[in-house]
Order: C-alpha cells, then structure tokens, then sequence
C-alpha cells in the first residue's frame, strides 16, 4: 500500500448485495402481505393448495425478511462501510475480492435453496431456524467467508480505530455464529436410522425444557445481533455521513455497545415467562429486558443529538428524515418490548397481536426504514448517478410510517383485547368467550393489518422503482458528493 | 443446593461483577480523556471523513505519530 492517490473504493460486492436486498424484500413483504390477508379473509389460503397454505407461507415470510432481505442489507453495507471506515479498497486485496463474489454467489444459492426447500414443506419446526441440516452447513460456510471478509479488511486497513460501526458488524458476525451454530444442533435421522426417512429431515440435540430454552436464547437474540445490532451500525454511519454531523458522543456511543452486549444474552428468557423453565431465569429475562432500555435508548438519544443545530436537514433531506424516523421506531420498539417483557404484562400479551405488533414496529419502522435509507444513501456513490426522483422518496415516506402505524396501532387494540378476552370469567369461574369469539372482534383489526401490509409493500415498490431508475437513467455525476445526497426533484 | 439454584446464584454475581465492568469501563473513558492521552471524539470524524486519500484519524502507519494513541 504505497500511494492510493488513483485508487477507489471498489463497490462490486456492495452493489451485488444491493440487488438482492430489494429482491427479497419485495419477494419478503409480498408474502408477508398475503399471509396477513389470510388470517383476515381464510379463504385466501385456498389459492395455491399446499403451497399457499398460512402455515406454509409464514416460515416463508419470516426467513426471507430475516436471512434474504436484512441479511443482504447488513452485507452490502458492511462491504461499503467497511472499506470507507478502514480506508482500504476492496481492489488493494485480490483475496478479498475473490472471498468477497464467493461469498455472495454461495449466499444467494443457499437463499434459493432455502426458499425452495421452505415452500416445499422441509422445515426442521423451530422458529426463525425452520431452515433444514443441508442447508445450515451451507450458511456456516457464508458465515465464514463474511468473517473472513471482516477480518480480512481490518488486516489491510489504513486507520488504526476501528470505528463504532465496525465493532457492531463484528458483534453481528460473533453473535449469529454463536447463536445459529448453538440452537441448529441436530441430528440428520436419515444417517442416525441406516437410511430410513428423508435425508432432508433432522431432529433438535436438545428436549422439552432445554430446547425451548436454547430456542428462545436463539430466538431472542437473532433479533437483536440481525435486527439491531448491525442496524445500529448502520445508523452511526450513514446519519453523521448523510448530514455531515460527527457523532454527537463517541463515548456514549462504546458505553452503549458494551451495555448492549452485556445485557442483550440474558433477556431470551422473557419469551418463556410462565412456563417450565426455573423461576430465577424468568425473572432475570424480565429484569435485563428493562435494563435494556438503556443502552438501546443510549445508541437512538446519541444519533437524535447527533442532528443538534442541524433539524433544519429533516425537512430538507428525506433521507434524514428516514434516519430520524428509524432512531424513534427503535426508541417506541425498545420501549414497548421491555413493557411486554414484565410477568404481570406479559399474562395479557403473550400469545396475542401485540407480539407481531411490538415486532413489526421494529421492522418495518427501524431495521426496514434503515436499511432503504442506507441503499439510497450508497446509491449515488456506487452507482455514480443522482438519486432519480425525491418526490417519489417522500410519497414512499409518508405512504409507509402510515403503514407502520396502522400495523402497530391495529395489533395493539387487538392484542389487548384478545388477552382480556381469554382470560375473562363470569361470576362462577367460567370463561365468558370461547376462541371464536375474539376472532370475530379482532376481525376488523386483522383487515386494517393487512391494508397496512399492502400499503408498506407498495412503498417498497416505489423503492425499488427508484433505484432501479437511479441505477439505470439517472443524471450522472461528475464526483462523488461527500455529504448530503444529490437527488433530482 | 440444587443445581438450578446453584445456576441462579452463579448468575448473579456474575452480573455484580459485569456491572462493576461496565462502571469501571465508563470511569476509564472519562479519566483517559480527562487526563489527555486519549481523545474518543475525534475518533466520530472516521464517518464523516472518508475518502481513501483523506489523512486517516488514527493513522496505522507504525511511523506516524498518531500511532501512539
């Protein structure tokens, strides 16, 4: 590395995950859609025989927005962050590169893979793990080759600190190997059983109790090392980029990566609340999920300072105004969840709307929100064109916080109810509502729900029509713009 | 003492002692900053200062002064 004055940053491998981002995202968010549809209107399960069922669609939704959509978004900005932030293109290191389209071409077969093999019914039954043995040694080996591609890229770096970003997306990378490696302990039955059943078929190395624990200490913490982690990451990069303001702490910034990291493993157990597992470890899963409230809020109040002096850019730049949005869903999520992870809370909310709620307003309004305003943000530098249309950007805005609160405000009227309903009882001690009954109250709810899903989806159209104009039609720029990003009207 | 009663045990003052981390932790930063030999703030300009042929925050160069840091 002698002088780098003709050398750039080398973007193929950004820009491959970039594809797949909006790919699955929009293949994600269909399905998600139709299955929210189903459970308003049953007759939609109907469409498709096996293939269309709720229970067949649902793992469907669930891993192509965790392992396609995010998964690639995290992917394609570690592999633009990361070069920036380290000040090493990806072009110095012909090893780097080779391991960098490796480890693309490898992760989207294994996506395809998975897709398929989910629509056909393989399915090892464990949530958000549905992904069957075969293909669980295939997302070890990308795991691997990301790992190496990280470490890889500190190896050759120009900046001594690594900055706050990069210690996310290695937190990402140890966390998920830990998590993923741990809970997908199974037994291939086909080998087990001399040649018996289906090869494609496994069972989990732990039972009853221990399994559920091990799933939900999975669980978990897949949102939190895939859905916030590496989204933290994310937002400490591209808001100081986008509006040109350091980081408002530095120091408020390590305390909340280390607070997180010391907190974030012991909360699984608030999935389990007034189940089999020991009384001790309910109560701590209820008690670190509080005390999570404060590294979470100490990332989101750090990037909401980092705009001090500077609010002018949210009604100027709707990029900012995707950011700013993301911080304040991650600060209601983060909230709501430790709410719902109290034992007295939790008896109404557990089993009801309010979870699929307190979750999509995370993702929809934080992880969803981040990773576009990441792929705009990029745009114009990878791509070296303006971003095509800023009309069209506010209308997806406006079109898709509308979505995400009517998704949030319809599952937590219907989650309430529902819970209240159940555990209703008359005078004698009988239960006052059969199962039926909620369904025909929280039916209106499950109509707003859906139209909330069609309307975040077609935001995501939009999305995907802008970039695809900005990649391909949009005015070229002469250098690439170092703060705000350009867009035409 | 049975063994899930062991485990509460084990994990709470394992948590004491990540905690008395965490606290120890956030004094280092505050007194290394206080006393000047390190300056954490600095290090927020890596994002928004990013060109491959910027002058790096903290350089990696083992000549460059700033390596001291």
């Amino acid at each position: 590395m002698q002088s780098n004055a003709s050398l750039e940053y080398d973007y193929s491998v950004a820009k491959l995950f970039t594809y797949t981002t909006i790919l699955f995202g929009f293949l994600g968010m269909l399905i998600g859609t139709l299955i929210a549809s189903q459970l308003a209107f049953p007759e939609l399960n109907y469409m498709f025989g096996e293939y269309g069922t709720f229970s067949r669609l649902r793992p469907l939704h669930t891993n192509i927005v965790i392992f396609g959509f995010t998964l690639s978004g995290v992917f394609a900005t570690f592999y633009y962050v990361g070069q920036r932030v380290l000040k090493v293109s990806m072009a110095e290191s012909p090893f780097l590169m080779t391991i960098g389209k490796i480890h693309f071409w490898l992760y989207f077969v294994g996506a395809l893979v998975g897709v398929i093999t989910l629509a056909m019914g393989f399915s090892a039954s464990k949530e958000y793990a549905e992904l069957e043995w075969p293909i669980d040694v295939v997302i070890v080996i990308v795991w691997v080759l990301w790992g190496v591609s990280i470490f890889g890229l500190i190896g050759i770096r120009r900046e001594k600190a690594l900055y706050i970003s990069l210690w996310y997306y290695i937190a990402c990378f140890l966390g998920i190997a830990m998590l993923y490696l741990f809970n997908n302990m199974e037994v291939p039955t086909y080998f087990v059983a001399g040649g018996i059943g289906s090869v494609m078929h496994s069972v989990s190395m732990y039972s009853g109790t221990n399994d559920a624990l091990v799933q939900w200490w999975y669980g978990h913490n897949a949102v939190a090392f895939g859905f916030t982690v590496p989204i933290v990451a994310m937002v400490y990069y591209y808001l100081p980029k986008e509006s040109g303001q350091a980081v408002y702490s530095y120091k408020l910034s390590l305390l909340s990566f280390w607070g997180l990291m010391f907190v974030y493993l012991w909360a699984g157990s608030h999935h389990l609340l007034w189940s089999t597992v020991p009384d001790w470890m309910q109560t701590m899963g209820s008690i670190f999920s509080v005390v999570l409230i404060l590294p979470s809020w100490g990332s989101a109040i750090n990037m909401l300072l980092t705009m001090k002096g500077e609010w002018n850019q949210l009604t100027e730049n709707p990029l900012i105004k995707f950011m700013v949005l993301a911080s304040t869903f991650y600060m209601l999520s983060t909230l709501e969840g430790p709410i719902q992870a109290i034992k007295s809370v939790n008896a109404i909310a557990h089993f009801t709307d309010w979870i699929p709620g307190h979750v999509h307003d995370g993702t929809l309004g934080w992880v969803s929100f981040m990773i576009m305003a990441a792929l705009f943000h990029m745009a114009p530098r990878m791509f070296k064109r303006e971003i095509f249309s800023k009309k069209l950007m506010e209308t997806q805005f406006w079109l898709q916080t509308t979505a995400v609160v009517l998704y949030f405000t319809s599952m937590w009227i219907a989650g309430i109810t529902q819970g209240m309903m159940w555990r209703a009882v008359d005078e004698y001690g009988n239960l006052m509502y059969s199962f039926i009954d909620t369904v025909t109250v929280l039916h209106p709810y499950y109509a707003i729900r859906a139209l909330a899903g069609l309307l975040y989806l077609t935001g995501f159209v939009m999305f995907a029509y802008n970039m695809y104009k900005t990649i391909t039609a949009s005015k070229r720029l002469e250098e690439e713009p170092q703060f705000r990003s350009p867009m035409a009207a | 003492m049975g063994t899930a009663e062991l485990q509460g045990y084990a994990s709470f003052f394992m948590s004491l002692f990540l905690v008395v981390m965490l606290y120890g932790y956030i004094l280092h930063l505050y007194r290394s900053e206080k006393k000047g030999e390190k300056d954490y703030e600095k290090l927020g300009r890596i994002a928004i200062d990013d060109e491959i042929d910027s002058t790096p925050v903290n350089s990696s160069d083992p000549k460059s002064k700033e390596n001291k840091e």
